[in-house]
């Protein structure tokens, strides 16, 4: 039976998988100057990757995500800061757990809402830390953040390029193509089925015998933990974190990158975070002052013509 | 006469003053065919919500086996082989028949927290819902996404999925709901066709296809059980013709 094979190969890796990597992977050596701009764009693809896994695949609607992020990219910094750990790989393990037990915990009272109950709360989330960052500033920074961080080579070889990112684009590139992996394996497995059911319709979903909220507090949780692996890479990258790290113009970025690139469909991410990235930097070039109208007729036209984003239009939904 | 697979005792539920459930003793035989009957806002759907463990009941207790489930979340007692389907559908639209019905045999047989290996990979749980849909006569629409089915075809998905989990108790909340009566011929087939061994308990307004199916009637009204009995006892009692059957069997 055809819809039985086609089941069966759902996971199969296709030729066009292969693309966005290759792109990536001569970007670095066509465009040795932009690859700031890069790493700032991998992160981003990683972050609405993260969100993908909860927003796309488990139908959960949360505007707080950058919450996460900012969990992440704050753990770094003062562990580098206070603590002098400037390991960057255990860092971003710091970051994962730490992000991942925000996610864990916020996630196990948030997911019992649903819906306007359950956007509200995840905002407030995101809003409490965002306070607690800005008034626990012996610890943070507070409004200013921690400028000027040190962070020591990669694998105690590779420095970390203040000017021209050679290290941090290949660094940020590497993690976003594990934790890709990570969210390739889960979503064709019969745990990111069961999160296509709840999305799709949770009475039924309870009816079939599923521990839902269980499913839904563990997916939140994993993506929580690699939004924070972003904000890491953010603040390792940047040698610095602020408040931006977690405040709703981050959430709602990410967000509409999503939206752009299409939820719900893995690569949505890479191509939602790449037209915005390149739409945002061809724009503010041409247009210093105005370039957020453009962006925004963009997204109007996506809304409007493009239901399930960029993606939508080749690709059949999954 | 045997025990009972299901069995409630003195069940009650109310919403604040509102009284949906009142003493209900009821009793479902192993591989009953079993209907529950009685007008809008009798309770009926209120009963399976309380069998299933959707709600909680105020008082009373409900046994599969003579196991208490009272306590019991859904889920557990999904496990425990009760399934049922909905009156309004509530299938995964999106998604294909054969996906629909592989996620409830996924469930079943615990593969739905699996993480490492993919669904696509779980013969075991594709060929069963492959089977389940080819005894449903689904298996031509089995790569379409259900919410392009005709509504009747929907309803044989309901029922797909709740196969899916090897009930031992079906609970059917008006399988025939919404289809054109050319086409309810699909569903009483189906039904017809259903594992012996499977007790059934189906709700439903179509009384041809409740005295043609069901060995034995339940008629509830507000809330409480009215009478039960054959249906031929149920056809000539005159207080059940008098609140409910008179309209129905007189149309």
């Amino acid at each position: 039976m055809t819809a039985a094979r086609r089941l069966a190969e759902r996971h199969h890796l296709r030729w066009w998988e292969a693309l966005p990597w290759l792109a990536a992977a001569g970007a670095f050596f066509a465009f040795p100057n932009y690859l700031a701009f890069g790493t700032q764009l991998v992160i981003t693809i990683l972050f609405a990757l993260s969100l993908d896994l909860v927003l796309g695949y488990a139908g959960i609607i949360t505007l707080g995500h950058a919450a996460f992020f900012g969990a992440g990219a704050y753990t770094v910094g003062m562990l580098a800061q206070h603590a002098g750990w400037t390991e960057p790989l255990s860092g971003l393990l710091a970051a994962a757990a730490v992000a991942g037990a925000i996610g864990l915990a916020s996630g196990f009272v948030l997911l019992r809402t649903h819906g306007l109950t359950l956007l509200m709360l995840t905002l407030c989330t995101m809003a409490l830390l965002e306070e607690g960052a800005n008034m626990a500033s012996a610890l943070t920074g507070g409004f200013d953040g921690m400028p000027g961080l040190q962070f020591a080579p990669l694998l105690g070889v590779f420095a970390f390029d203040p000017l021209y990112f050679r290290s941090q684009y290949v660094y940020s590139l590497v993690v976003l193509f594990a934790c890709f992996a990570l969210v390739r394996m889960l979503v064709h497995s019969s745990f990111g089925q069961s999160l296509t059911g709840i999305r799709e319709n949770v009475l039924r979903m309870h009816a079939v015998g599923a521990p839902v909220r269980a499913r839904l507090v563990l997916a939140y949780a994993i993506s929580a933990a690699l939004a924070g692996v972003a904000g890491a890479l953010f603040t390792q990258a940047n040698a610095f974190v602020n408040l931006a790290a977690l405040g709703l113009d981050r959430a709602a970025g990410v967000l509409i990158v999503l939206i752009l690139g299409g939820y719900g469909r893995l690569y949505g991410a890479f191509v939602g975070a790449t037209v915005y990235f390149v739409l945002e930097h061809a724009l503010a070039k041409a247009y210093p002052t105005a370039w957020q109208l453009g962006v925004g007729l963009v997204l109007i036209g996506v809304a409007l013509f493009a239901r399930n984003g960029i993606l939508g239009l080749i690709q059949k939904p999954q | 006469m045997s025990a009972p697979i299901l069995e409630t005792r003195g069940l009650c539920k109310s919403f604040g003053a509102l009284q949906v459930a009142r003493e209900i003793d009821f009793r479902l035989e192993r591989g009953a065919r079993h209907a529950l009957i009685g007008p809008n806002g009798a309770g009926k759907t209120t009963l399976v919500n309380l069998l299933t463990g959707v709600l909680r009941p105020s008082e009373g207790s409900v046994l599969l086996e003579g196991e208490d489930l009272t306590r019991l979340p859904q889920a557990k007692r999904v496990k425990r082989g009760i399934a049922r389907t909905f009156q309004i559908n509530q299938l995964f639209r999106g998604l294909s028949v054969l996906e629909n019905v592989c996620i409830a045999v996924a469930e079943r047989l615990g593969a739905g927290g699996s993480m490492l290996r993919p669904a696509g990979r779980r013969a075991d749980v594709i060929d069963e819902a492959v089977r389940l849909l080819g005894t449903l006569r689904l298996e031509a629409d089995a790569g379409r996404r259900v919410g392009e089915l005709p509504y009747g075809r929907q309803r044989l998905v309901e029922i797909a999925i709740a196969l899916g989990l090897k009930p031992r108790v079906l609970l059917l909340d008006e399988p025939a709901a919404g289809i054109p009566s050319a086409e309810s011929h699909i569903i009483l087939d189906a039904i017809a066709g259903l594992p012996q061994e499977i007790a059934v308990l189906i709700i439903e307004h179509d009384m041809d296809l409740v005295f043609r199916f069901a060995g034995r009637i339940t008629v509830m009204v507000s809330g409480a059980i009215f009478a039960e009995g054959s249906p031929e006892e149920i056809a000539a009692n005159r207080d059940v013709r008098t609140v409910y059957l008179g309209s129905a069997l007189d149309a």
